[in-house]
């Protein structure tokens, strides 16, 4: 088995919380790519580049990057053509 | 989607230490009261802050264990022995300690009593720490739904509630507990010996046909071959939920 690096967008919750002001894993996002429509729970989650970066669970791309400033935070959206929220 | 105890703004609480459990030589559940707290899902998690003297942070994710119990959280740690974190956690705190925590976290590696639906849990090694506050949910709950577990652990001593496992596994209240050791087996080991295969699935998890809702959580390459192997023999992607600790584990 080799060494695999990548967690579960579930472990960045509480960073997009900090971006969105509200539970985001249980919504959804569709790659600007493949346009695959994923939970964000269940995306692919890198934590150990310079920020934390997402990607497509389908095909890969990299949908948004993560960077801590020391004044805050800043997110890229690199490839997500649409976030729906849904309160029910 | 699951009701008022996904919390859609989180502020910094501080937690103090009430109690601390050896699991196993390296894993430490921490139990914690906590100001504040509004309740949480089995398998959701908590941000846990620890800042240096020097001003200098460090945040890391931890599931926890229980389900909710007023302002008492429990979560369970394992040592990653070069962690800038866990070591604290398992080495060096004290009951009495604060900690700062923001949560609860997540609503999509979540699960709770009374949906009705087949519950396939797999755990590796730490990952049963979620699947435990599912458990112990349906347990406390009086609940009927299904539930199989197979947990895969090196050995013996490191299988995470191994009493309260073995507890559940004789109880025969719909709650199948099947442990796999890939590493070392006692000499009187009638158990499984293997890491988790497709094998072992077929046998021992509910079929597809079954339409359970699957949750597998471990160190990530664990989770990989599990959840493909799932979809292999024909549970719908959908229906599968991963949570990942990356290659170490904890």
């Amino acid at each position: 088995m080799t060494e695999q690096t990548h967690v579960d967008g579930n472990a960045l919750g509480g960073l997009l919380l900090d971006v969105f002001g509200r539970e985001m894993t249980d919504q959804s996002g569709c790659c600007g790519e493949c346009g695959a429509v994923s939970a964000f729970g269940s995306m692919i989650a890198f934590r150990d580049a310079p920020g934390d970066v997402m990607r497509c669970p389908a095909c890969g791309t990299v949908l948004a990057v993560v960077v801590l400033l020391p004044t805050g935070l800043r997110v890229t959206f690199e490839s997500i053509r649409w976030i729906e929220v849904r309160d029910v | 989607m699951e009701g008022a105890a996904i919390q859609r703004r989180l502020t910094w609480l501080v937690a103090e230490v009430v109690g601390l459990i050896e699991e196993t030589p390296n894993v430490r559940s921490v139990v914690l009261t906590c100001p504040g707290w509004t309740g949480h899902l089995p398998g959701q998690h908590i941000d846990l802050r620890l800042t240096a003297p020097d001003g200098y942070q460090a945040q890391r994710s931890y599931s926890i264990a229980t389900p909710v119990d007023g302002e008492r959280v429990t979560i369970t740690v394992e040592l990653v022995e070069d962690g800038e974190v866990s070591p604290f956690l398992v080495d060096e705190l004290r009951v009495g300690d604060r900690l700062e925590l923001r949560g609860p976290i997540g609503g999509y590696f979540v699960w709770e009593p009374g949906r009705g639906d087949r519950l396939q849990l797999v755990a590796g090694g730490s990952g049963i720490v979620p699947l435990m506050a599912m458990i112990r949910a349906r347990v406390l709950a009086d609940g009927d739904e299904p539930v199989r577990l197979i947990v895969s652990a090196r050995s013996l001593e490191h299988v995470i509630f191994r009493d309260e496992l073995a507890d559940l596994a004789t109880r025969a209240d719909g709650i199948e507990v099947v442990t796999t050791l890939t590493r070392r087996q006692p000499p009187d080991w009638k158990g499984l010996s293997r890491r988790v295969d497709r094998e072992m699935l077929e046998e021992l998890s509910w079929a597809a046909g079954d339409d359970p809702i699957c949750y597998v959580c471990g160190p990530t390459g664990f989770v990989e071959v599990v959840a493909s192997t799932l979809v292999d023999l024909g549970h719908a992607p959908k229906r599968i939920r991963t949570e990942r600790f990356g290659p170490t584990g904890g």
